[in-house]
């Protein structure tokens, strides 16, 4: 496919800064986070939001850090509502206000994921690193639905939360939510520098399972669950992001423009900023963007493999991240050379009473230079 | 909030005020935007979402579509009230 023009993407992640009131330590932002100096202004975000509708993005991801923390969110969500993108506000919910919630709507967002740590008070507070957390969430939820707009609860799963997910799935649905994602923490920076304290175990992946077969076929057209597996019990690599360059742009708090929120990762590659170059012509000839699109870029054992435009040889990032090649198959596939990478991090997380090192901005500088597999 | 029978002949379906079905000019294509879902229906489900409006119920959309194809309404029938089932099921119609 190499010489085509790709297929305009589907989607954008507008991260609009890393500040957050959380300190939740699977967060998927980079170890090194930005300050809010470093953030693009409004008149750049609307430019951006202007580029990706003509580009032809047909949902935006208002993201962060916590996009709340930005005075300018209502201003941005109704410059996309008129760009005809579908408006997506990914949300702690600490900071949203009744009259902050009817003016999102009003300016046309159409849904909320609203991100709920646990269905225990004080464990979701602990988790998040923030006394009175959960009890902000519910109120959160109660304010999006009152402004008449769509709800979904977002969870992470991992190893202190997953055994009451059956309570999380109720809290879900007493909370007004139409769908619930359940998704299983990612191990990417602080991710993977709190993995071995994240990673469940096969008993409690397994019962978590059941718990949402069980769950869907009770609550068909009331909830819909989302469940996404961890990759580390499985034999098969996801197709990360539907391949790279291929369906989704991310934009960084600072500009930089990312097939992933966490390419940024991986060695040898320069991202390019949305100060630079528009968004079509970095979708279009960007070096960084064409790097891993399509199969061309692939070896053995995904170059031969009947499987390679289903998965697009899995995750970029995490096989750099567990090999130290971010060309290689991603260690997921049972095919893969190093598919024992997995088997080790399981060994390590159950023999592991580790700590979690909480998100924030004090020591993440410092920590980008751990070693991909010293995951505690 | 929603009803939760099954659809039948007399169910009146319509899109939630969070879902989109719209053409994409980009695509020259007709889609659907739900939260975290991009549906792009083949050109049969387009024109049974066509006809989905909040007043029209499922045995008025299958008169319609064998008015349309030509064709039986029971073996429409068939065809559409498990398709607009399975929508409901994924919230992306509503009774």
């Amino acid at each position: 496919m190499s010489g085509d023009t790709p297929a305009p993407p589907l989607a954008l992640l507008a991260e609009l800064t890393h500040r957050c009131p959380l300190h939740c330590p699977y967060c998927s932002n980079p170890l090194a986070l930005d300050r809010a100096g470093a953030e693009l202004d409004t008149a750049a975000w609307r430019r951006v939001l202007g580029e990706a509708a003509a580009l032809g993005v047909l949902q935006v991801h208002f993201s962060g850090g916590e996009p709340l923390a930005r005075r300018d969110l209502v201003e941005l969500v109704g410059h996309a509502a008129r760009l005809g993108l579908y408006g997506n506000l990914i949300t702690s919910g600490i900071g949203l206000t009744a009259s902050r919630a009817a003016a999102l709507a009003a300016a046309g967002l159409e849904h909320v994921q609203l991100s709920l740590q646990d269905s225990d008070d004080a464990a979701g507070d602990d988790i998040a690193g923030r006394p009175g957390a959960q009890r902000d969430k519910r109120d959160a939820a109660a304010l999006v639905r009152e402004a008449g707009l769509a709800l979904t609860v977002n969870t992470v799963l991992h190893r202190r939360n997953i055994e009451r997910l059956a309570a999380i799935i109720d809290l879900a649905v007493g909370l007004g939510a139409e769908r619930l994602e359940a998704a299983h923490a990612q191990y990417y920076g602080w991710g993977l520098r709190n993995r071995a304290a994240l990673l469940p175990s096969r008993a409690q992946l397994d019962a978590a399972t059941a718990v949402v077969a069980a769950a869907r076929e009770r609550l068909a057209g009331r909830l819909v669950i989302d469940y996404v597996l961890p990759d580390y019990h499985a034999r098969r690599p996801k197709a990360c992001m539907g391949g790279w360059g291929r369906r989704f742009l991310n934009i960084t708090p600072s500009g930089n423009v990312l097939p992933c929120h966490a390419a940024e990762t991986l060695p040898g590659l320069r991202f390019p900023n949305v100060g630079e170059a528009s968004l079509a012509a970095i979708w279009r000839d960007d070096p960084a963007f064409a790097r891993f699109r399509g199969t061309d870029w692939m070896s053995e054992p995904c170059r031969s493999c009947e499987r390679r435009e289903i998965d697009w040889g899995g995750c970029r990032c995490q096989a750099f991240a567990l090999t130290g090649d971010a060309s290689r198959a991603d260690p997921a596939c049972h095919l893969s050379p190093d598919h024992d990478a997995m088997a080790l991090a399981r060994q390590e997380a159950g023999e592991s009473a580790a700590e979690f090192v909480y998100r924030g901005y004090h020591s993440g500088a410092a920590r980008r230079a751990i070693s991909p597999l010293a995951g505690s | 909030m929603s009803d939760s029978s099954p659809v039948d002949g007399g169910s009146i379906l319509r899109f939630p005020p969070h879902v989109k079905f719209r053409f994409d000019e980009t695509r020259q294509a007709w889609i659907v935007l739900a939260p975290e879902r991009l549906l792009l229906p083949d050109d049969t489900a387009v024109e049974v979402l066509k006809l989905v409006d909040g007043g029209r119920d499922v045995d008025r959309i299958v008169d319609a579509l064998a008015a349309t194809f030509d064709a039986p309404r029971e073996e429409i029938a068939e065809d559409v009230i498990p398709m607009l089932q399975d929508l409901v099921d994924k919230q992306v119609l509503r009774k």
